[in-house]
């Protein structure tokens, strides 16, 4: 096959390249291409650009292989050579752009988009997690999609001048920060994790990629609006005790993904939906009000996340119910002689219920903390039953969860 | 140790990654290989002709050098194979656009940039250029000093060369002088800026891509015909079988295998072919013309100190 192309007055160093090499894919290896155009250096060009790109340079006396010769109008003629075909000869497609992900992700693959033309070669990426039934849940592309629509913005997404804030009884702004300082630490936490297990993800299973990252950033945020509303009255912030830090960093070194997500976001963040709707309800500001609402939506994400993703792995091997029943009871035991839950903090939500320290406000606020530790208790047993665990079950593992909540 | 020994220059970090590779895959294909890195060629031809190594990986220059030391010392020297891309280069003499240079014989009385004294594509093959058109290219300074290379030559056609000495000893393998030769066209003192300069055709491409030169700014006044370059050469150090598999392995390269495409690249080809000796003639005269080796392969010219 023969074929022309123009380049009109296009030098080879100003993109005439790409008008020949897009000609040239169109034609196989050994045909030919007759180049004409007018730029004075044409034929320099064109012998060191056949030269480095593997094709022959039909043109007088330059023909490697000792023949000679140019068209019979005298213009260069290229032949192309195999290289592009030998170079794309092993190359494979890293599954489907639009398709769901492989089961497999084949680390060669490495940093290619799902649905690229992968070169053979390159370094494999060393990812842990590259099975999509250790990762995924059909729901994630939604759940991603609802993430990316619903970012906001700290500086404006709280109304930061609300006075109220700054005319609360001394009392009740401490428990706020006390609050808000157990708060801070819980969701570094929750930071942490979701980027552990991001650095550790194939990064085929996009969906799943970009909701983790989403997740990180919504942590991030949660941490500067409480850290803000801690720090709204200019004051000290809260204790931080040794039986809480304890707890949570017990999440950070649970290896196996699915377990990791199963302990952080079905029953930690499960737990804290609850908590967020607690302090919602007996906010005694609107800025704290507003900081845990805004914070509570995006937790519900991470919950739902956490709890389809844990119900596909265990469709997809109903035994790995019995690798999260260790988990809990593995974490339950390491927690045993930790104190759980910081005393303030529980005290802080016992006088935020309360609104004062009149006695019966204060056993009002007693009353509503057991009415949220029974709540936190029943929606750990729903979610847990939805994952696959029967009810007897649920309750039993339910209990053992931290009292640390997160 | 026995096996095939191969030589090759160090003229960049990257050498050490490509025969690294290549030694592993030679390996892997049953071959006995290793091979040693030279700072310059004239060593590493030496060692080829005194058989303490097995192979050389030579540059045009260093296959000349190689070949005159070999017959005078009776010994045969084995082409083993060449990269597709050592076949039919040229260079080419660029000047200025406006340049009221036409042909080369406009250069008298110019001044003319080249690469290192050991290039073959920026100083040594062009100055023949020059030579064949009737010029008397001579260095800067013996120019000025009115001591021409060209004895009893036409002084009114001398051209005065203006080496750029970068990596010498690398036979032009380092492309600093022939960079630093292109944009003395453009130097913005007069002092420094010269009439014409000379580089292989790749690298015109390359200069006026990465703006060494500005596109539409430069003109080739006159280019060589083909000739050709690196080639890799089998000595007395080398057993027949040996070189043979040798030559047989590399021309079984195929740049489809992912483990070899990187360093294919790398080393600038996409196959490896047969040898030619064809290729060799221009940069012979251009050799005898200078005094650069005698015809015995003993280096003659006297400011060369790789």
């Amino acid at each position: 096959m023969r074929a022309t192309t123009d380049l009109d007055g296009l030098g080879l160093d100003q993109g005439g390249h790409l008008l020949i090499a897009r000609a040239l894919a169109r034609l196989r290896p050994g045909d030919e291409l007759t180049v004409t155009g007018r730029h004075p250096e044409l034929r320099v060009h064109l012998a060191a650009w056949c030269r480095e790109h593997g094709h022959r340079l039909h043109d007088g006396d330059s023909w490697c292989d000792g023949a000679a010769g140019s068209d019979s109008d005298g213009q260069p003629v290229i032949v192309k050579g195999a290289t592009e075909e030998r170079r794309w000869a092993l190359a494979e497609r890293a599954g489907a752009a639009n398709g769901p992900p492989e089961a497999r992700a084949d680390p060669r693959w490495g940093l290619a988009a799902r649905g690229a033309l992968v070169e053979a070669g390159g370094p494999p990426i060393g990812a842990q997690w590259s099975e999509r039934d250790h990762v995924w849940a059909d729901i994630a592309p939604r759940l991603y999609a609802a993430a990316a629509a619903s970012q906001w913005d700290p500086a404006t997404a709280v109304d930061w001048a609300a006075s109220s804030a700054t005319t609360l009884p001394d009392d009740i702004e401490r428990a706020v920060v006390q609050v808000m300082t157990y708060l801070v630490e819980n969701e570094q936490a929750a930071l942490i994790i979701p980027a552990r297990l991001l650095s550790q993800l194939h990064p085929h299973f996009r969906e799943v990629m970009q909701l983790l990252a989403s997740q990180a950033a919504d942590e991030a945020r949660h941490i500067e609006v409480f850290t803000r509303r801690a720090m709204l009255t200019g004051g000290q912030l809260g204790t931080s005790s040794a039986g809480g830090r304890a707890s949570l960093q017990s999440l950070l070194t649970e290896p196996d993904f699915t377990t990791a997500g199963f302990l952080l976001s079905v029953l930690g963040e499960g737990t804290f939906l609850d908590l967020l709707r607690f302090l919602h309800t007996h906010a005694p500001d609107p800025v704290t009000a507003d900081v845990v609402r805004l914070a509570l939506r995006d937790e519900a994400r991470h919950v739902a996340f956490g709890v389809a993703h844990t119900a596909h792995t265990v469709r997809a091997d109903p035994s790995y119910l019995g690798t999260l029943r260790q988990a809990v009871e593995r974490r339950h035991a390491t927690l045993l002689d930790t104190a759980g839950l910081n005393a303030e903090v529980f005290d802080a939500l016992v006088l935020l219920a309360a609104g004062s320290w009149e006695p019966a406000a204060i056993g009002r606020g007693w009353q509503a903390v057991h009415e949220l530790q029974r709540q936190m208790d029943e929606g750990r047993r729903r979610r847990l039953a939805v994952i696959g665990f029967p009810d007897d079950e649920a309750a039993e593992l339910s209990a053992l969860h931290t009292r640390n909540f997160m | 140790m026995s096996g095939l020994l191969l030589g090759a220059v160090a003229y960049d970090p990257k050498v050490v990654t490509i025969w690294d590779g290549f030694r592993a895959w030679l390996r892997g294909e049953g071959l006995d290989f290793d091979y040693i890195l030279y700072s310059n060629y004239e060593r590493q031809v030496e060692d080829l002709v005194a058989g303490r190594i097995g192979v050389a990986w030579n540059s045009p220059l260093a296959w000349v050098r190689a070949h005159r030391l070999a017959s005078a010392a009776g010994v045969t020297l084995t082409p083993v194979t060449m990269r597709d891309t050592d076949c039919d280069l040229r260079s080419v003499v660029v000047v200025r656009a406006d340049s009221p240079a036409q042909s080369p014989r406009d250069l008298r009385g110019r001044v003319v940039a080249t690469g290192a004294v050991d290039s073959p594509q920026a100083t040594l093959i062009p100055l023949s250029l020059l030579r064949a058109a009737g010029l008397h290219p001579a260095a800067e300074a013996a120019a000025v000093t009115g001591a021409a290379a060209g004895a009893g030559a036409d002084p009114g056609a001398e051209v005065r060369v203006r080496r750029f000495d970068i990596g010498v000893g690398l036979h032009g393998d380092h492309i600093g002088g022939e960079r630093d030769a292109a944009r003395a066209l453009f130097a913005i003192d007069a002092a420094d800026r010269v009439d014409a300069a000379c580089m292989i055709d790749a690298n015109l491409l390359l200069f006026t891509r990465e703006g060494t030169l500005p596109s539409g700014a430069v003109r080739v006044l006159a280019q060589t015909p083909p000739y050709d370059h690196c080639t890799m050469t089998a000595g007395p150090g080398a057993s027949e079988s040996d070189a043979a598999r040798f030559g047989q392995l590399l021309l079984g390269m195929d740049y489809a295998d992912p483990a070899l495409r990187p360093l294919l690249d790398l080393e600038g080809l996409k196959q490896w072919q047969p040898p030619r000796l064809s290729g060799y003639a221009q940069l012979e005269r251009a050799v005898d013309e200078s005094g650069f080796y005698d015809a015995k392969g003993e280096i003659g010219a006297g400011d060369y100190r790789p």
